[in-house]
């Protein structure tokens, strides 16, 4: 019997961190993920968890400790925001190569400059090519099921590569929300035993791990990486089968919302989707065949289903949350309409970068968006591809 | 000459044949690696001078001064990178250092 209660994104983490009942957690506080090592450090202190808290002075030591512990063997977990995930850039790359499996939440916020502490996708969207597996939650609810999912991803043996658990600072992180929770002896039987293979306190076993690498080696290294990827693609679904039994919670790589005959649809990620799924519904209501798609998992990047999910679309709208500057469409934008190339060619894609620094996305923005890709399909035209939603212009 | 180690690490393998996330599994493996190439100064041992106190021995940061039977031999070339660091230590001049050629 699932146990009913009301959380913020930050509290839910928590309790998913205390079931989990890591051997290490090492974190630096930065807003909007603060929450997440202060809840935690309170049942460490209360002695409700067995885990190595270590108050490191930076997200960089944070990351390193989390290397480190992990390295040893030790199940480790982590949490951090924007600058601190910046700061942790170089040790992300090295987590993920060596194949440790850990897990951290990304509580979603603006990257400086300017300084901003609100959200928006800027931070983990700037990570995504550090060989992490990346999952996106809409809200509270699936913040928690997804880092108790990212457990088992993460420690599985045709995988061995690090999480990031993203979801929207504030919005998300800070919102108290209903939520159900499993029991913490079901969370426990569900992520089992951590039994890494390799590990440095293995004393019948010594290894060595993280040496220079040099031409010879380094490509394979990395291609190896690439299958591990390439393995957690199935692994994020058995993962969500099992996970469905025990909550009757359905995940995916994505989740389609009235997708079934929609001529319009958006692609979108995180706290947003539930805004838009608003204006699904008021549009459907007046007649029109309006969708959308919101993304669970960036990385691996689900290139072939995205694409075929998209394929029986007149007109759909790619919708970013972070800049790339690279003056043509966001990150989300140039990776679906690359799919869209083999799978849904005749579909129409325009692109969309919205919210940034924790701007307010209104349902009649939102609304704008799908008019214009009604627009597009009456007329037959595009006018613009490449356009910003709810900027002073 | 490589051993027989549990895993040889050969430069004709497949990436599917490697350990995980580059681990090296077996503790010593550097031996098969000849790592001296990158040299630009050169150890030159001088057995006359040498009153095998063996203080060299331990400073070197690679294992490139074999020791048998309490006596230190010539250096190992394969390994050695050229540091210098035995040629400070020596207490008797018994180290020259020569910029390789």
């Amino acid at each position: 019997m699932a146990i009913k209660d009301k959380l913020s994104g930050n509290e839910a983490i928590a309790v998913a961190m205390r079931q989990i009942d890591p051997d290490v957690v090492a974190a630096f506080p930065i807003t909007p993920s603060t929450e997440v090592p202060q809840y935690f450090s309170q049942f460490v202190a209360n002695g409700q968890v067995h885990t190595e808290f270590v108050a490191v002075e930076s997200e960089h030591s944070a990351m390193s400790a989390c290397i480190g512990a992990e390295a040893a063997g030790a199940r480790t977990m982590t949490a951090t925001s924007s600058q601190g995930l910046a700061l942790m850039w170089e040790m992300l790359y090295i987590a993920a190569s060596l194949r440790l499996p850990i897990v951290m939440s990304v509580i979603n916020r603006a990257l400086s400059g300017p300084i901003n502490i609100h959200n928006d996708h800027s931070d983990s969207m700037g990570a995504r090519d550090s060989g992490w597996i990346q999952l996106y939650c809409e809200n509270n609810q699936e913040a928690y099921d997804n880092l108790i999912q990212a457990i088992r991803i993460a420690e599985h043996k045709d995988v061995q590569l690090p999480v990031m658990v993203c979801y929207d600072g504030f919005i998300t992180s800070h919102a108290v929300e209903n939520i159900e929770l499993l029991e913490d002896e079901k969370v426990k039987a569900f992520i089992g035993e951590y039994k890494p293979e390799h590990y440095l306190l293995d004393r019948d076993n010594p290894i060595s791990m993280g040496p220079l690498d040099m031409p010879a080696y380094y490509f394979e290294h990395k291609r190896a990486q690439a299958e591990a990827m390439k393995n957690a693609k199935k692994v994020i679904l058995e993962v969500a089968q099992e996970f469905e039994k025990l909550t009757g919670r359905k995940y995916g790589y994505f989740e389609e919302y009235r997708m079934e005959d929609a001529e319009v649809a958006l692609v979108i990620m995180n706290s947003t989707a539930g805004t838009a799924k608003f204006v699904v519904n008021q549009l459907r209501e007046q007649g029109i065949k309006a969708g959308l798609i919101k993304m669970r998992v960036f990385r691996p990047f689900p290139f072939e289903e995205l694409g075929k999910a998209l394929s029986h679309v007149k007109a759909v709208a790619i919708m970013d949350k972070a800049e790339s500057f690279s003056t043509a469409g966001g990150p989300l934008f140039t990776e679906v309409r690359s799919a869209m190339l083999d799978y849904a060619r005749d579909t129409r894609a325009i692109s969309y970068i919205y919210g940034l620094g924790g701007r307010d996305v209104r349902t009649d923005e939102i609304l704008s968006v799908y008019n214009d890709l009604l627009e597009i399909i009456r007329t037959g035209q595009i006018k613009s591809t490449f356009n910003y939603l709810g900027v002073r212009e | 000459m490589t051993k027989e180690r549990k895993m040889n690490v050969r430069e004709d393998m497949s990436w599917k044949e490697f350990p995980q996330g580059g681990h090296i599994v077996d503790a010593g493996n550097a031996e098969d690696f000849k790592t001296g190439d990158w040299r630009s100064m050169r150890p030159v041992w001088l057995p006359d001078k040498c009153k095998q106190c063996l203080l060299c021995w331990p400073v070197c940061p690679d294992m490139a001064i074999p020791v048998e039977n309490g006596k230190r031999k010539d250096f190992d070339f394969n390994h050695c990178k050229g540091c210098g660091i035995c040629v400070e230590v020596c207490p008797f001049k018994a180290i020259d250092f020569v910029e390789e050629e």
